[in-house]
């Protein structure tokens, strides 16, 4: 659980989660986005199901692989969202075609 | 990338203080320079969105953080390229560079290359760290710096390290709550530190630093002596089970728990070139072997800052301009003693800037337990692998972390062992009775990063290929 | 100082794949057998190799030995008490146009002919059957049904560890120094200054090789070399047997596990002495196209590793196997040119008929060492 500071500057924008209507600011990564609209899990690991969310923030830690804009496996802390973005959590091993 | 040249003089990979301030330099030298940075915006991690934070007030995140725009503005009037997003997965010994960029790669030589890749948080391996809602606490800052986002509902800080103290002040300048800070710092470290205590108090960090302690001790609950830490719950974090000292298990509600023992290396690119690397003793980690310029065994290929061993912000800007320097002179512009001249106030800076830094890698070693995790805990999150299947493995006689990563998978997931590889070292280690040296660490090879089958399909395949795209 | 544990009938060198099949091959007749690795088992090739175990597509002088190879693979498990991640789901090479389809064609009556129908031309309808992601244009392929693949390490590491657990000795680490002849006792000296003894030497040094051979008297011309491998993220399953081309270089299958491995033998660049390879990205490259032309549906895939494994390449791309030229009580195993990997069983088990019987009922005339003989070759 994250909140945003309450007087942290920025645009708004606005982007899709899962096919829903959520807003970030300019200047969040996608993985920043998801924690600021209280996504709690981003995807399941293709080797247990289990759940995980963004851990390091910083393109090392690979747990915060999303679907964008039909691509699958993108680390969402290094793509900054942008208006229109549809973002899709990732549930276990990703589908070639997309 | 049409915006970059074909060539250049040096390439600088990694936009934080070590990669700005050697960028900056070599650039303001003549050199025919570029800054290849995965992030939007330069700053790397600790200065991490120095340039549009949307945190405006400047007492949150304090004045060290905003010294990194005094990197910024110098790099920006330097003339050296820029190329922000971009992903470096291969630097070869022929000085070819493999980078991808919004869906496309290509190769880009240089004379020589300076390494800035800066460091990654030590893993911190404890049950139940995989759980949404657990994270690191350099992960925490970062959202912070980026988006003015702090954890909220029930917070738990736990762990060793400036950075943790850090944060947790931080966090209190933003007016964020934090209900209990798990201190794990070893109780012996202190003795073990006092040695090195008469430096340290010379560098001009202790007043900060004791002042930044105090406030944070008198305004959150700290728990000191932690033994043990896990956390539990249902598809997320719900609860923080440790142990004080050999006392009880105690539980704690937590929404978010932040962890931190310290930072490391981050070392895979070099690694994955070929530069030589070296067991840390003191840092407890695997560091390339570099000489007083950074220069590494690959001939021209440097390192700059954290990357090759944890010195911190302020050291990391004065090695990126060592190795410029040196990368001035390895490349015919300056002679010898032209370099060692230009050298010596910031090796001087350097000095001044690494004070203490033997107090603070003493005081905050993590300790064993929280290096060698428990049986059932998973020390490679991608391939989900225990610390038990590794200790069994070695009981086969299963001997090295290459052959564990045959044998297991351990290591092989898209983090290319960056989470686990710290872990399986000291796990083998410790069961083999050796020591990390003996261990070795993970061969790595390119790409660093994972690249698609697209962008590998659409480099250029032939010498005369490359060319044609080149000279273009 | 010297070797305190008693003597053992044979010495092999290398822990690759086929130094730990002799080791157990022989292990099994009650041989007493010190195996010499200088670095750890399955280190080059034989723990990183692409798993391929093919029958499909080999020199005729080997088609013997992987037919009665592929028999011990199919009951590896008895073998070694490990499956070894062994599947068997087939080998296809596709054809790509007409040409190449008669080329396979052509490949199959000749095997035919010599008595061998493992492998057999199948029709479009057939290969999509077999390989549903197949690009539209291939329009057959050569196929061999009772192929499939294995895990590299995994399989390595069994077979030493039957092998041990039958009294066979391992020792990791060590490089051989000098060996030398005491009347009909070998004499090898270990860079951690150790003498072992034996009165037979197995040469399976892989890319070393040849310095073993050098040494003996009898030098060959051996290649060093890196064949290139990636793999990809985990994938939902979408293929289940080996596919390879007829006119280009590919081995592309994907494990269990989902990650889909894609190597062939394209080339990096090995350097033996520092235990090191360097990947080409052009080749990598040709591996990418190749791929993109033959499975549309990868084109989004994700790579996340690029490996190289050091072996040895013989001139005529088919393996040393046998008895010294010049020295009595040695035997060579050794050039597996690339595809050493599905032979690994059977040539350990040659190796120990060899040593224990002094003759195998395989014909193995065409792998001696002879071959490289100046005037030989000059012949």
């Amino acid at each position: 659980m994250f909140q945003r500071l309450p007087n942290a500057s920025g645009e708004r924008v606005s982007f899709t989660i899962d096919g829903r209507a959520a807003e970030a600011l300019s200047g969040d990564s996608v993985a920043a986005a998801l924690i600021a609209n209280g996504v709690s899990a981003c995807r399941t690991t293709p080797v247990s199901g289990a759940p995980r969310a963004p851990y390091c923030m910083m393109g090392v830690c690979f747990d915060c692989l999303v679907t964008i804009d039909d691509v699958g496996n993108q680390q969402g802390c290094l793509v900054r969202v942008r208006p229109g973005m549809r973002v899709e959590t990732q549930n276990g091993k990703r589908e070639i075609e997309r | 990338m049409s915006d970059l040249k074909p060539r250049y003089d040096l390439a600088v990979i990694g936009a934080g203080p070590a990669g700005l301030a050697a960028a900056t330099l070599a650039a303001q030298r003549g050199l025919s320079t570029v800054l290849l940075d995965e992030q939007r915006a330069p700053g790397g991690q600790i200065y991490r969105a120095v340039t549009q934070s949307p945190v405006r007030n400047p007492s949150v995140l304090g004045s060290d953080y905003w010294h990194g725009a005094d990197l910024v503005g110098p790099f920006r009037d330097s003339g050296a390229d820029y190329a922000p997003g971009t992903t470096v997965w291969s630097v070869a010994r022929s000085l070819d560079i493999g980078l991808s960029r919004d869906g496309a790669a290509r190769v880009l030589p240089a004379r020589h290359i300076i390494l800035a890749t800066g460091a990654i948080e030590r893993p911190f391996p404890i049950p139940g760290w995989t759980l949404p809602g657990v994270m690191g606490a350099g992960a925490a800052q970062i959202l912070l710096k980026t988006s003015g986002l702090v954890a909220s509902g029930n917070v738990v800080l736990a762990g060793t390290g400036p950075l943790l103290w850090l944060l947790a002040w931080q966090y209190l300048r933003a007016g964020a709550r934090i209900d209990v800070i798990l201190d794990t710092t070893p109780r012996e470290n202190w003795r073990q530190a006092m040695p090195h205590m008469g430096a340290f108090v010379r560098s001009g960090y202790v007043g900060k630093g004791l002042k930044l302690l105090l406030e944070v001790r008198r305004k959150v609950k700290v728990i000191g002596n932690v033994t043990s830490l896990a956390a539990e719950g249902d598809g997320r974090v719900q609860t923080v089970v440790f142990r004080q000292g050999d006392g009880a298990e105690q539980r704690l509600p937590a929404d978010t728990l932040l962890l931190h023992h310290g930072v490391i290396p981050n070392i895979n690119l070099a690694n994955a070139t070929g530069c030589a690397q070296n067991w840390d003793e003191a840092q407890r980690c695997w560091v390339p072997t570099v000489d007083g310029w950074g220069a590494t065994s690959v001939e021209g290929v440097s390192i700059a800052g954290d990357g090759a061993g944890i010195g911190g912000a302020l050291a990391a800007e004065h090695r990126g301009r060592l190795a410029a320097l040196d990368a001035l002179h390895r490349l015919g512009v300056l002679d010898r003693d032209a370099r060692d001249r230009d050298a010596a106030p910031h090796r001087e800076a350097l000095d001044k800037a690494q004070r203490g830094r033997e107090f603070l890698d003493t005081l905050y070693r993590p300790a064993k337990d929280f290096r060698v995790p428990t049986d059932e805990t998973i020390v490679c999150r991608c391939e989900e692998v225990t610390a038990k299947q590794v200790r069994d493995a070695v009981k086969l006689g299963v001997s090295g972390p290459n052959q564990t990563k045959s044998f297991l998978r351990c290591g092989m997931g898209p983090c290319q062992g960056r989470l686990c590889g710290p872990t399986v070292v000291e796990v083998i280690a410790d069961a083999r009775g050796v020591s990390p040296a003996e261990v070795g660490y993970y061969r790595l090879r390119p790409p660093v990063k994972p690249i698609t089958l697209a962008e590998l399909a659409s480099l250029p395949k032939a010498e005369d290929e490359i060319a044609a795209v080149l000279h273009h | 100082m010297s070797s305190p544990t008693p003597q053992p009938d044979v010495i092999v060198i290398g822990g690759g794949l086929h130094g730990c099949s002799a080791a157990l091959h022989l292990s099994l007749r009650g041989v007493k057998v010190l195996v010499l690795e200088k670095d750890h088992i399955g280190r080059h090739a034989s723990g990183v190799n692409a798993g391929g175990v093919r029958q499909l597509g080999r020199h005729v002088a080997e088609v013997p030995l992987t037919v009665a190879s592929m028999a011990l693979w199919h009951g590896i498990r008895d073998l070694v008490d490990d499956d070894c991640g062994f599947e068997s789901h087939g080998q296809v090479k596709v054809a790509e146009t007409e040409a190449e389809l008669a080329t396979c064609q052509a490949r199959a009556d000749q095997l035919n002919a010599l008595g061998f129908t493992h492998e057999e031309v199948v029709d479009q309808a057939e290969l999509r059957r077999l390989v549903p992601a197949i690009a539209g244009h291939c329009v057959g392929a050569l196929v061999s049904r009772r192929d499939g693949a294995a895990i590299p390490y995994r399989t390595t590491f069994a077979f030493k560890r039957r092998a041990e657990s039958l009294g066979a000795r391992f020792v990791e680490g060590v490089t051989v120094a000098k060996i030398a002849r005491d009347g009909k006792t070998w004499a090898v000296e270990t860079s951690d200054g150790a003498h072992h003894t034996a009165p037979i030497l197995v040469n399976c040094a892989g890319a070393w090789a040849d310095r073993i051979a050098a040494q003996l008297g009898e030098p060959v011309p051996l290649e060093v070399i890196a064949p290139m491998l990636m793999i990809t993220a985990r994938v939902p399953p979408f293929i289940k047997p080996v596919v390879g081309a007829t006119g280009r270089t590919l081995s592309f299958k994907q494990f269990p596990n989902g990650t889909v491995l894609i190597g062939g033998g394209l080339l990096g660049r090995a350097y033996r002495d520092e235990n090191r390879t360097d990947l080409d990205f052009a080749n990598v490259t040709t591996n990418a196209r190749t791929v993109w032309d033959l499975f549309p549906v990868m084109r989004s895939a994700t790579i996340v590793r690029a490996w190289a494994g050091i072996e040895a390449r013989m001139p005529d791309d088919i393996p040393v196997i046998g008895p010294s030229g010049t020295e009595e009580g040695v035997y060579h195993a050794f050039g597996f040119s690339a595809h050493g990997f599905q032979l690994g069983p059977i040539v350990g088990r040659i190796t120990a008929d060899l040593i224990t019987q002094g003759r195998t009922d395989l014909p193995i005339e065409p792998f001696r060492i002879q071959r490289f003989r100046r005037d030989a070759v000059a012949a």
